[in-house]
């Protein structure tokens, strides 16, 4: 195969990259139903989330660590909600350190948890298994 | 004096190796007994394993880039300087990085957990290397063997996608959940691909060195298993994010592009396994071994990957240990055997150092206590995994439930990953006594 050929499938590539790229970028992956719950709150609660490395333990949408649970839905979640959560994140537990938050930072986390359960479902329960091995979500959490 | 810099990365590798696996192990320990070792918790130590791992996969394949280029290649540095000043904005940076851990100071995100601003000097030195190595190979005249384009790709493809994996730091992609994780997982794919580049580049040309036969990574076959693997690069990284409100396309592409390059590599090494003389099996008895065990972990780990890739499966997988399986296998199973392969090729090489009996019992002993425990810590992430992945479908167990029932997988898991330490403690330390006798003889 000659060294032009590779180049030429090397930049065709590259291109499609590029392009889907793009696409991703914009109308792929733009799909935020819950856009209305990113208060000022929910979006410094996302910055917590990072400063205080929750994703080492905990997950989105099944991202992230696995010593704790999946916080995706963990505001609408049976018997959790506001409550549930804000008392984990003030106290801690056994396995999860107690960060001495304040109120403020309390409340933020909480907002930003807020907007996350609105976005989707995390883990998937209610599903059909089409006959290509893909699914379709057909339920509610 | 004027050391071998590709040794001088090959070096601080094997140091970051065996911390990532300390604090690897230590974190296991603290998965499952959470009061294990407060002094360092678990939120300081998992970063902690990550980032060093990922460093010695960095290091050590620039590492083997620095001294075949001039050495095999005919291709001296366009600068050592650069080179130099490459190895110390790493260093320094790394020490910066672990010090905000050990301190607790973060603000990134998985995997790059440190506070964004440490990423600029990670920038800059791949640009110094790019720099370095494009000015260097661009002097060859003719045909490119295919370790050149994946080391190429490899580089262009890590800035590339480490600036996307930034591009949170813009409220148009941090404000928006959906499209944070969809890029996020986009970046992060294709960083994967693009070590697998360095990594799967320097596992051609060890073998080629190995064989003397320079017509196999020159060959279309070659060529082929580096396309596929830049497609996987580019498109096959949605299996991340399968449940992940995203268009459907994004899935299905992913799903149909699958793992593919797996298989092609597989082939390669098979063939070359097969036509080797077993006067050079012996004399680089220790990289071939290497090599072999990486081709093993190969086909186990593409067994696995294909599965999560469909999506009916994957629905079950998807956030269990299953998905630290495939990670693990990936990451030890083939990238840290082929590089210890390369390591060990380019120690052997540079030092001529004689091994004792003693220490070629050690290294041995150390090889099959590693792979060993490496099969045992697969498959109890595996058993682990789907029984969570099953119980939390059927949703009749709480998370501390589901966590109770399958921790004496996870209690096994922790001593598998103790003997990989010990293994690779055993198989590393010999090589490591080797450069430092170098370095002191250079002195």
């Amino acid at each position: 195969m000659s060294t032009r050929l590779k180049r030429i499938f090397f930049w065709s590539l590259f291109l499609l990259f590029i392009i889907d790229g793009i696409v991703i970028y914009s109308s792929g992956s733009d799909n935020d139903p819950a856009q209305k719950f990113l208060t000022e709150g929910a979006k410094k609660g996302k910055l917590l989330f990072q400063e205080y490395n929750c994703i080492s333990c905990h997950q989105l949408y099944g991202l992230g660590g696995y010593m704790g649970a999946d916080l995706t839905n963990v505001m609408s979640g049976k018997g959790k909600g506001e409550v549930f959560v804000k008392t984990f994140i003030q106290y801690g537990t056994k396995g999860m350190p107690n960060f001495h938050l304040t109120e403020s930072e309390v409340n933020s986390l909480t907002e930003y948890l807020n907007y996350v359960d609105k976005t989707g479902i995390s883990p998937v329960r209610d599903f059909e298994i089409k006959y290509d091995g893909t699914i379709t979500q057909t339920g509610s959490q | 004096m004027k050391k071998e810099i590709g040794v001088v990365f090959i070096f601080l590798s094997i140091i970051a190796l065996l911390g990532g696996l300390f604090f690897g192990s230590l974190s296991a320990f603290q998965f499952v007994f959470p009061d294990f070792f407060n002094t360092l918790p678990f939120i300081k130590n998992r970063p902690l394993h990550v980032s060093l791992v990922v460093s010695w996969i960095f290091l050590s394949a620039i590492g083997g880039i620095y001294y075949y280029l001039p050495k095999y290649c005919n291709l001296p540095l366009f600068s050592r300087k650069m080179a130099v000043a490459h190895a110390w904005l790493f260093f320094i940076t790394g020490l910066f990085i672990v010090t905000c851990f050990l301190f607790g100071k973060f603000g990134g995100r998985e995997y790059w957990e440190f506070p964004a601003i440490l990423a600029i000097p990670i920038f800059i030195s791949w640009i110094i290397f790019a720099i370095n190595y494009f000015k260097t190979v661009f002097k060859k005249i003719g045909q490119w063997p295919v370790y050149l384009w994946m080391w190429a790709t490899g580089i262009t493809f890590f800035l590339f996608t480490f600036a996307e994996a930034y591009l949170w730091v813009i409220p148009y992609f941090r404000d928006h959940l959906i499209r944070d994780l969809t890029v996020q997982w986009k970046a992060y794919g294709a960083l994967t691909g693009s070590w697998n580049m360095l990594v799967y580049g320097t596992a051609l040309f060890v073998m080629e060195r190995i064989k003397g036969d320079e017509s196999m990574a020159r060959s279309k076959l070659a060529f082929w298993m580096y396309l596929l693997g830049l497609t996987n690069l580019m498109f096959g990284w949605a299996h991340h994010i399968y449940i992940v409100p995203t268009a459907p396309w994004i899935r299905y592409l992913s799903y149909a592009i699958s793992m593919t390059e797996l298989l092609i590599l597989s082939k390669i090494i098979w063939n070359w396994k097969s036509s080797l003389e077993q006067a050079k099996k012996d004399y680089y008895f220790l990289p071939f071994r290497f090599l072999v065990a990486s081709d093993i972990w190969i086909f186990l780990n593409i067994i696995l990957a294909i599965l999560i890739s469909i999506p009916a499966i994957n629905v079950y997988t998807h956030g269990t240990h299953i998905t630290v399986a495939h990670a693990m296998g990936s990451a030890i199973g083939i990238n840290t055997m082929i590089l210890l392969s390369s390591v060990l090729f380019i120690i052997n090489d540079v030092t001529k150092y004689e091994y004792s009996k003693t220490q070629k019992l050690i290294i041995r002993v150390g090889f099959w206590l590693t792979n060993c425990s490496l099969l045992l810590f697969l498959i109890f992430l595996t058993i682990a995994g789907t029984q969570k992945g099953i119980m939390v479908v059927e949703n009749k167990f709480a998370f501390q439930e589901i966590m109770q029932k399958i921790s004496p997988y996870l209690i096994s898991f922790a001593w598998a990953g103790l003997g990989i330490l010990i293994g690779l403690l055993m198989t590393t330390i010999p090589p490591l006594i080797a450069i430092v006798s170098y370095f002191r003889k250079k002195n």
